[in-house]
């Protein structure tokens, strides 16, 4: 855990790929869930702000 | 021997050469040769690919319609996105989209990989059932959708009597295609029996490229079946199924010929995907800028997903 947090300090690849991956995955999850309109509503810029944490954070080193 | 070689027609076109032409030939660098052979593709690439995504994206911030092309476009910031994402319709068929997605992908990995685990056995007739079980993926999709569309007519379909011969209900009683609550299992069951060949031939290819020494070296270990198939079959064909759902989940977020073919969307909008939805939205009620903002809504979706896959499939081929 401690190392997780260390990396995301030094902003290295591996524990910021897995917070983009969370947020697209909730994304996804909120845009297809048939539970609350709102967090449908919400499902988009959580997606969205996933992928584009993902694709940048992808150039990080290891 | 030497005069035969220098007639051979690279020297032919050589000498045809302006001589303006090719000293600047000769000059040029491997990268920039490199730059030529490539620069086709690249264009192509653009043209194809990213200028109609900038374009997309630009008409999605506008109410263009295709339909009035002389009309002013507005731009509308995010209203169309606004819109999307507030219809309770466009929610519906994000729930249908992910039933059929689901429920399809759950079933072809099981029935493929069982399938291809039985096939992977040595017995006789092997290739004529691999051959009899890949059919279905040769066939049209529209010619499936009409194909299954007999099939689960209530009074003459093959299916409703093959339901009716295991349960003993009237075959007459229910209508697979005409149900709200059916429909949607009856574009899962078609789209199954399609594809799981598909899956079933990666899982082939996964198992057969398990090589015989490491079962030989687990039955040493005196492993039993059970554990043999989930420490060596299951984790080397892990790999190969992973792309197995990937391509799969690709190809059925777009579902559209099939389901059209069979459904139509119906009944209601039980059987809406959002690729049908937004095909109505974009060419039966030309709503250009809404269509590609619904479009934009997809591709980040489908892209993040990609994304997270392709790397969860990289780190197991690591292991």
């Amino acid at each position: 855990m401690i190392d997780f947090f260390k990396g995301l300090l030094w902003f290295r690849r591996g524990p910021w790929e897995m917070i983009a991956s969370i947020l697209i995955a909730l994304g996804v999850f909120m845009l297809m869930q048939p539970y609350a309109m709102s967090l449908y509503t919400y499902s988009f810029i959580v997606t969205l702000v996933g992928t584009v944490m993902f694709i940048i954070v992808s150039h990080f080193p290891e | 021997m030497q005069n035969k070689s220098s007639s051979g027609p690279i020297e032919r076109l050589a000498e045809s050469t302006p001589d303006s032409i090719a000293s600047k030939a000769r000059g040029l660098s491997d990268r920039a040769i490199a730059w030529i052979f490539i620069a086709p593709t690249i264009f192509l690439l653009l043209a194809v690919n990213i200028f109609p995504l900038i374009w997309t994206i630009w008409l999605s911030f506008t109410n263009f319609r295709v339909n009035r092309p002389n009309r002013d476009i507005d731009w509308v910031g995010f209203r169309n996105y606004e819109r999307i994402l507030t219809d309770t319709d466009t929610w519906a068929t994000m729930q249908a989209t992910a039933h059929f997605l689901v429920w399809t992908i759950v079933l072809q990995v099981l029935i493929g990989f069982t399938l291809a685990y039985l096939i992977n056995k040595k017995f006789r007739g092997n290739d004529m059932w691999t051959t009899i079980i890949v059919l279905p993926m040769m066939l049209s999709p529209a010619v499936v959708g009409n194909f299954w569309t007999f099939l689960y007519q209530p009074q003459i379909g093959l299916f409703n009597y093959v339901v009716a011969f295991f349960t003993g209900a009237d075959p007459a009683s229910f209508s697979m295609i005409g149900d709200v609550h059916l429909a949607p299992w009856a574009i899962v069951i078609a789209d199954t029996w399609m594809w799981t060949p598909f899956v079933m031939l990666i899982c082939l290819a996964g198992l057969r490229s398990i090589p015989d020494y490491i079962y030989e070296a687990a039955e040493c270990d005196r492993a039993s079946k059970w554990r043999q198939f989930w420490t060596i079959t299951i984790p080397m064909v892990l790999p190969f199924l992973m792309l197995a759902v990937l391509f799969r989940g690709i190809e059925n977020f777009k579902m559209f010929d099939l389901v059209v073919q069979l459904t139509g969307g119906g009944p209601g909008n039980t059987t809406t995907l959002t690729s049908i939805d937004l095909k109505r939205e974009a060419f039966e009620k030309w709503r250009t800028g809404f269509s590609s903002a619904y479009a934009v809504i997809l591709f980040v979706t489908v892209f993040g997903l990609a994304s997270i896959y392709v790397k969860a499939l990289n780190k197991v081929k690591e292991r």
